[in-house]
């Protein structure tokens, strides 16, 4: 009986507290740098499109929302012709930017994306491309990778070792 | 016997406000619930979220009046009136200030007390209407809570009229001149307290339509405007139990300064508040604990609370002696 009369004594006094209700529209709540928001592709340090269009954020998406095409440009540079994520069907799990092996394609900080027609949600390369390195600022796949391209043949890239000569592995 | 001197501008009047009171606490209810669960509430559609009212309202009215096709037709809709005009009568002998009521009734305790009674047959019609099964069980929860709650509900009470000698609600008011009956008679203003959250079905004791159990009890059926009325329905009766607290146990419109609707009107919100915070606060009891409450714990107190003032008040009588 006491703990009734106690009880409502309790909850009325909740009127003195501090309200847990972020009133949104006028204040945002923080989210952090790494929270799993719109997908963007980022770009290397000097500019050039980071993905190589591997297709393994493609395959991973438990959603199938990412559909690329790969080409080649005259360098011998992998990049991806079109890239379209449909992000109506996008559940932000973040598998995509965990299977990128160039950390082109990066979740973002940025939740606000209503549209009032479908077909706006189906975002193109154009729509996903930042100008900027996105969270990892120093990174530049083709400088670490074990690659040639045009004007970097393999082992001159940074943190690279020459390839072993085959022959001096013989018996 | 107070009469108005404007019969047709009172019922008018009263019927406006019981209404504008009823619809209002729809924001209100959530304001306060909200206020007390560390929240907003509804604060975005006009001043202070008061235009939700309006909203829900036109909502309300715009949705599909749906009637199932095994349900029994004419109970189905006469139920939900039954409710709106049942509480609306009793607001009919409700004394709002010196001048202010439609009947002045010498029986006005008696008629709120049979009205409420009427009020049950709204629930267990639209229960046994329905046709279905979530529905009968919260009808007939409703049925057996609000007899068994019923029964001292009108004995608490007995203690007001033996103080009062009247069960004219404006004489009773009047007996109160001297000392509100909250003080003599304050195990039966807990006893009416309980009883009242009973009758109306309000949380703690919404077993007729417990939401977590049998979906939405006696109304699951229901929609559109006559799940309104419902609604309308109950927060009508939260407004009259809450009037009737103030009307027997607090004085009605008496008080010092203000004039006398404005402490009526006080004395009711201050009791609507509390019976809001009585849902913001408390569960709900399984169904065999509320009939033991009833009664084995709430009828031997008011028949105890009726002996005592009795034999207190015919020891007291002049011209009396044992």
């Amino acid at each position: 009986m006491l703990s009734i009369l106690r009880t409502i004594w309790d909850v009325f006094l909740h009127m003195f507290h501090r309200r847990v209700t972020v009133q949104y529209p006028e204040e945002k709540p923080y989210l952090a740098p790494r929270y799993r928001g719109r997908i963007i592709l980022s770009r290397d340090p000097d500019g050039g499109e980071r993905c190589v269009a591997c297709y393994l954020c493609a395959v991973v998406c438990p959603v199938e929302c990412i559909a690329l095409q790969a080409t080649e440009d005259t360098s011998g540079r992998r990049y991806p012709e079109f890239f379209r994520i449909n992000f109506s069907r996008c559940i932000f799990c973040g598998f995509c930017e965990d299977a990128c092996p160039t950390y082109a394609i990066q979740l973002t900080p940025d939740v606000e994306m209503g549209e009032y027609k479908r077909p706006n949600l189906v975002y193109e390369k154009e729509d996903l491309l930042i100008s900027g390195p996105g969270k990892y600022p120093d990174y530049n796949f083709w400088k670490v990778s074990g690659v040639a391209i045009g004007g970097k043949d393999k082992g001159e890239a940074e943190r690279e070792a020459p390839p072993a000569d085959l022959h001096t592995l013989l018996p | 016997m107070m009469t108005s001197p404007y019969p047709v501008a009172t019922i008018i009047g009263i019927l406006v406000a019981a209404l504008t009171i009823a619809s209002g606490l729809i924001w209100l209810e959530r304001r306060l619930l909200a206020l007390w669960q560390d929240r907003y509430g509804p604060n975005r559609v006009g001043p202070f979220g008061l235009l939700q009212v309006l909203a829900d309202m036109i909502k309300i009215f715009f949705k599909e009046d749906w009637i199932p096709p095994f349900a029994d037709k004419a109970v189905f809709i006469i139920a939900p009136a039954v409710i709106v005009i049942t509480v609306l009568m009793s607001f009919a002998v409700l004394p709002i200030a010196p001048g202010i009521v439609v009947a002045d009734l010498n029986i006005g305790l008696l008629f709120i007390l049979a009205m409420s009674s009427l009020g049950v047959y709204s629930v267990v019609l639209a229960g046994w209407s329905s046709d279905n099964k979530y529905s009968l069980i919260g009808a007939f929860r409703a049925a057996a809570q609000m007899l068994s709650y019923e029964v001292f509900m009108g004995l608490s009470l007995m203690g007001v009229v033996l103080l009062a000698g009247s069960f004219d609600l404006v004489q009773i008011v009047e007996a109160q001149r001297h000392i509100w009956f909250i003080i003599p008679q304050f195990l039966g203003f807990v006893l009416f307290m309980i009883a009242g959250v009973a009758e109306t079905r309000r949380l703690p004791f919404d077993l007729p339509e417990a939401e977590s159990e049998i979906v939405a009890g006696f109304h699951s059926e229901y929609s559109g405007m006559k799940f309104g009325m419902f609604f309308v329905g109950e927060y009508l009766g939260v407004t009259l139990i809450s009037a009737l607290i103030a009307v027997l146990f607090f004085g009605g419109w008496l008080g010092p300064v203000l004039p006398p609707v404005l402490w009526f009107l006080l004395k009711t919100f201050f009791f609507i508040c509390f019976f809001i915070l009585l849902r913001a606060s408390l569960p709900r009891p399984r169904f065999d604990q509320l009939m033991n409450w009833g009664w084995k714990a709430m009828l031997p107190l008011s028949l105890v609370n009726l002996l005592v003032t009795g034999a207190i008040a015919i020891a007291l009588s002049p011209g009396r002696s044992l």
